[in-house]
């Protein structure tokens, strides 16, 4: 647990670092923005930040506190959901930027007092009164405390107001809020930001014109959010920094959950921490799971359950298999050897995440730019096609191989010189050799140049002698010719040594780009359980309530519910009964005929057992059953009370749920 | 050629949904309960039927239960690492916390909050942490503050652990937009765990991606097939004879159902009836006098209109009227004052 608590932290350290350092340029941009604004409108800064609400929180953090530390100004942040109405939202201003006042100046004794003050005056509850202490608040208070704070300070710094979801503000609030705060921008510099979720027109379609007219708004955009799930994807599963990886499965359901459902970086990070929990939670062999300087110790610390645990899984199974037998038996038997194959094994693990981690660089340089993108675009695509099976033998790559032995030679000297710059900066002996190999095709490209302009001298010459010789006979004859070299022309040197870089990559995808579950061990590190995952952050309530209700058998294993199709047997619970029923009616059910059908249904289940000697009783609890199950299917949501007609029930749910 | 069949069958589902749907006509038989010379049941008689009619599959059912059983410990790991867990599926889930409860959360402060009691609000949600975690006795304005003081405290005191308990979060009074997001804000504190069940279809669509991400909900398939005994009990069926006193949750659901004259006229007379709690011998309001005051807030125009809405309050049993010793009618309406006080803050939430 400790350790799994360690990575967590150090991965979330690292990613939340990551997020602000990719904000930082975008926050000084508004901060410089913001120290050059002179004040005759209210200055308005609206930054685009996209549809992932959730990620925008630490945006804002990060945005507040350079302000703060840049000394410009008292920032205060205000959410929709604390502003209902106007005197909340000048409350609550008035509160952060005292407390800003505190922390800037840490001048306690008389600020203390006044916020407390301060707090009781605004929630004085009448309106008129209300009123007044507003007006007397911004009257009298603000700029006083401005003109305070202004003599102590080299400027007078401005009051940074940043709204944090413009869309979820109440028109009026915001209105009224502004046109205030413009009567009063002589004395007290207000600077407001807003942070916009959907598209600029929002401004617009919220504010009237005579209160834009009051702002002069400058624009900022944002990163999108999935250069921000590319720049993750790379800093967290494309490093050899954490021991622990994804499987294929679980990547894709969490990119999808990404893609197709929130764009919200924040749950993607949840996801992956979920990954981690499940896998050092379900899985015994995950104490393996670390940096490769504390593998060792911790394989001898391994009990006999542990190793035998080794022994069970199938990767390992199979590694034993095609070993001798001799081997075999040993692994099998002797802890201690099995002890040091596991660390050799282990080892081989890492060495093949570094080097699987730089070949697929390579690899993205050169599939990234071909025409049509038949192995993705971004680095992740290729990733995931990688782990999924053998990649060089997918269609796909065959023809980005073809694409690839297309390209003119510019493009190739680029993408070979970053394969290169790749390359070198791994620090694995294993690539000097392709590096060499690589460095050596370099240079044959820069000979071919040379070369390039000799022969085209020497291109030039049969033109001349065209130009010599100027009877037709003649003329036609070395045109045929010069056709028929062309045609029949080997090809260049050029062309084959693309050839022979296309094909050196493709060996290199052979040997370093095997797919993650045919190694050896794979289970200590990749997480693979994409079912528990999807069921835990994207479940559906609703067809599991379907299910249950239609199909019981599936939770209770008990053969007498086993029925085929869309009958319904007369053994299922009352619930169920009910359920099946109700799905026969359009839109509203007659209560009275519903008792009735599913009395017959359980009378038919019941009166093998007991003939209806106290029918009036059987009656009774039957009554009282179908009371139950309907009371359940209103509670569930299936069903409403209607007025429309007398005992009636209207159904809620179309189709099969 | 399989998903071309879907397809099609897909078009006639939703045919057939618009053509349902299309009039107002329905085609059901005319039969009524009263018909049916039965006596209506009442909750009690209900309820003792009930206890003997044998459940079925008990056998299975536990099967079942003990797998959920097994995963708590893992909801304790999940907990403490900042995710709260929601349970859905079919059945009961209040035996499963309950148990959870008794087996884990023994000895650490924790809350149960029974959300399908139809009286519940945020505010006593909120009250009972400040009051009895916290030891504060001091009352707040509104649950904003509360909610302000309650994260204050918990940020300062890293010692404090709360583990909230919520049967059925999805339940009427508590699937407000408001309450939702207070709760979430709420569970959104590091050192508050909370485990909540919900049953509705639609509990999934109270929750937006804010709201979500403040929940960060683990959610796990907890199908019990156990009757829903405590929560259907406050659930008024058709079938059932109405008995006791007015619930908090059906009041203001009959009052959504009015014009607004309507309900400023009933607000008018709670009002009245609340300022007057003290006196012990108020017989309530004469109609004479309450005519003058609805007269003034231009909510009637002649006797004859208030006395029709009275009459449909009557109907609804919202009022009582009493004759008192001088022959004159007084207005009273039969709900403890706590209720009545509930109501009219809730009244000015939503105005």
């Amino acid at each position: 647990q400790q350790i799994q608590e360690n990575l967590n932290k150090q991965l979330l350290d690292n990613l939340l670092s990551f997020l602000s350092r990719s904000h930082s340029d975008f926050q000084e941009k508004t901060t410089e923005w913001t120290c050059k604004m002179k004040f005759r409108e209210i200055p308005t800064a609206a930054l685009v930040l996209g549809v992932n609400v959730t990620d925008h929180d630490l945006t804002f953090r990060g945005l507040s506190d350079v302000l703060h530390n840049n000394i410009t100004p008292y920032v205060a942040l205000l959410e929709a959901k604390d502003c209902p109405g106007i005197k909340n939202l000048m409350q609550k201003l008035m509160g952060q930027l005292m407390n800003c006042d505190i922390d800037v100046d840490s001048l306690e004794d008389e600020d203390c007092v006044q916020v407390s003050q301060n707090r009781v005056r605004c929630s004085m509850p009448s309106l008129i009164s209300w009123y007044d202490s507003v007006t007397k608040k911004t009257d009298s208070e603000t700029p006083r405390k401005k003109r305070n704070s202004s003599s102590r300070h080299w400027q007078s710094p401005p009051v940074v107001v940043i709204f944090k979801d413009m869309e979820s503000f109440t028109t009026k609030v915001l209105q009224d809020f502004i046109v205030i705060s413009s009567q009063h921008i002589h004395e007290l510099p207000l600077v407001l930001i807003f942070g916009i979720a959907t598209s600029p027109m929002i401004i617009h379609r919220l504010l009237p014109h005579s209160v834009s007219s009051l702002l002069c708004i400058e624009l900022f955009q944002s990163l999108s959010c999935k250069e921000h799930l590319s720049t993750i994807i790379d800093k967290l599963l494309l490093t050899s920094r954490f021991p622990f990886k994804l499987g294929v499965k679980v990547l894709q359901v969490l990119i999808n959950i990404f893609l197709y459902h929130d764009f919200s970086v924040q749950n993607f990070i949840k996801g992956f921490q979920l990954c981690i929990v499940e896998h050092f939670y379900s899985q015994p062999l995950s104490v393996l799971c670390c940096h490769l300087a504390d593998v060792k110790e911790r394989i001898y610390s391994l009990s006999h359950d542990q190793c035998e645990n080794i022994r069970r899984l199938p990767s390992f199974r199979r590694y034993v298999e095609k070993q001798e037998s001799g081997k075999q038996i040993e692994l099998l038997i002797n802890d201690s050897f099995l002890k040091e194959e596991t660390e050799k094994l282990l080892e081989d693990l890492h060495v093949y995440h570094e080097n699987y981690v730089q070949i697929l660089r390579c690899l993205h340089v050169f599939t990234s730019s071909l025409p049509k993108y038949p192995l993705g675009k971004q680095i992740r695509e290729l990733h995931c096609a990688c782990l999924e099976n053998r990649v060089w033998e997918t269609e796909e790559y065959e023809s980005s191989l073809q694409l690839a032995r297309m390209l003119n030679k510019t493009d190739l000297v680029t993408m070979l010189q970053q394969c290169v710059e790749i390359l070198m900066s791994s620090s694995g002996k294993e690539f000097d050799r392709a590096v060499q190999k690589l460095k050596e095709f370099l240079t044959q490209f820069q000979n071919l140049e040379a070369e390039a302009s000799q022969e085209r001298d020497v291109s030039v010459s049969p033109q001349k002698e065209l130009q010599k010789k100027t009877d037709l006979y003649h003329l036609q004859k070395t045109l045929l010719e010069l056709k028929e070299s062309r045609r029949s022309k080997k090809l260049t040197k050029f062309e084959m040594l693309r050839f022979e870089v296309v094909d050196y990559i493709d060996s290199l995808v052979r040997r370093y780009l095997v797919p993650a579950d045919q190694r050896t061990l794979h289970e200590v590190v990749y997480f693979n359980a994409a079912a528990v995952l999807r069921g835990h952050l994207n479940a559906a309530p609703r067809t599991a309530l379907h299910t249950a209700l239609n199909n019981p058998h599936w939770y209770l294993k008990n053969q007498a519910l086993r029925c085929d199709g869309g009958g319904i047997s007369n053994k299922a619970p009352d619930i169920c009964i009910v359920y099946k029923l109700h799905l026969e009616c359009g839109r509203l059910i007659n209560l009275v005929d519903w008792l009735e059908a599913f009395s017959t249904v359980v009378m038919a289940a019941e009166e093998p057992n007991a003939d209806a000697a106290s029918s009036d009783q059987v009656d009774d609890v039957i009554h009282a059953r179908f009371i139950r199950a309907v009371s359940e299917l209103e509670l569930l949501g299936f069903i409403k009370p209607s007025k429309q007609k007398t005992d009636h029930v209207a159904r809620l749910t179309w189709g099969g749920c | 050629l399989a998903k071309k069949n879907k397809e099609q069958k897909m078009g006639n589902l939703v045919e057939e949904y618009f053509e349902a749907h299309s009039s107002s006509k329905v085609l059901t038989s005319d039969r009524t309960l009263q018909k049916l010379r039965k006596r209506r049941l009442d909750q009690q008689t209900l309820h003792d039927l009930l206890k003997n009619a044998p459940l079925a599959y008990a056998a299975e059912i536990r099967d079942l239960n003990q797998q959920h059983e097994s995963l708590f410990s893992k909801w304790m790991l999940q907990l403490h690492l900042g995710f709260n867990i929601v349970l859905y599926g079919l059945g009961s889930k209040r035996d499963l916390l309950e148990k959870f409860r008794t087996s884990l959360l023994q000895d650490s402060v924790h809350l149960v909050v029974n959300g399908y009691f139809p009286s519940i609000t945020v505010r006593s949600i909120l009250n009972s942490i400040t009051e009895e975690v916290l030891d504060n006795i001091g009352t707040f304005r509104n649950p904003l503050d509360q909610l302000e003081f309650i994260t204050k405290r918990f940020k300062e005191d890293s010692s404090l652990e709360l583990y909230v308990l919520i049967h059925n979060l999805d339940s009427q009074m508590l699937r407000g937009e408001r309450s939702q997001q207070i709760l979430a804000q709420l569970s959104s504190l590091p050192s508050i765990y909370l485990i909540a069940s919900i049953d509705h279809i639609n509990a999934p669509l109270m929750w937006d991606q804010a709201k979500l991400s403040l929940y960060n909900w683990l959610w796990y398939e907890t199908t019990t097939f156990n009757p829903y005994v405590e929560e259907t009990s406050y659930e008024n069926s058709l079938l059932v004879q109405q008995s006791g006193s007015l619930a908090l949750s059906s009041l203001v659901h009959v009052l959504h159902s009015l014009t607004l004259n309507a309900r400023g006229i009933f607000r008018l007379l709670a009002q009245h009836q609340l300022e007057k709690k003290d006196n012990p011998s108020y017989p309530g309001l004469s109609f004479q006098d309450f005519y003058q005051q609805c007269r003034e807030a231009f909510l009637v125009n002649s006797d004859l209109t208030l006395r029709a809405q009275l009459t449909e309050f009557k109907d609804h049993k919202l009022i009582r009227t009493k004759r008192g010793a001088d022959g004159v009618e007084y207005l009273l309406i039969p709900v403890d004052d706590s209720t009545l006080t509930d109501f009219l803050e809730k009244e000015d939430e939503d105005v």
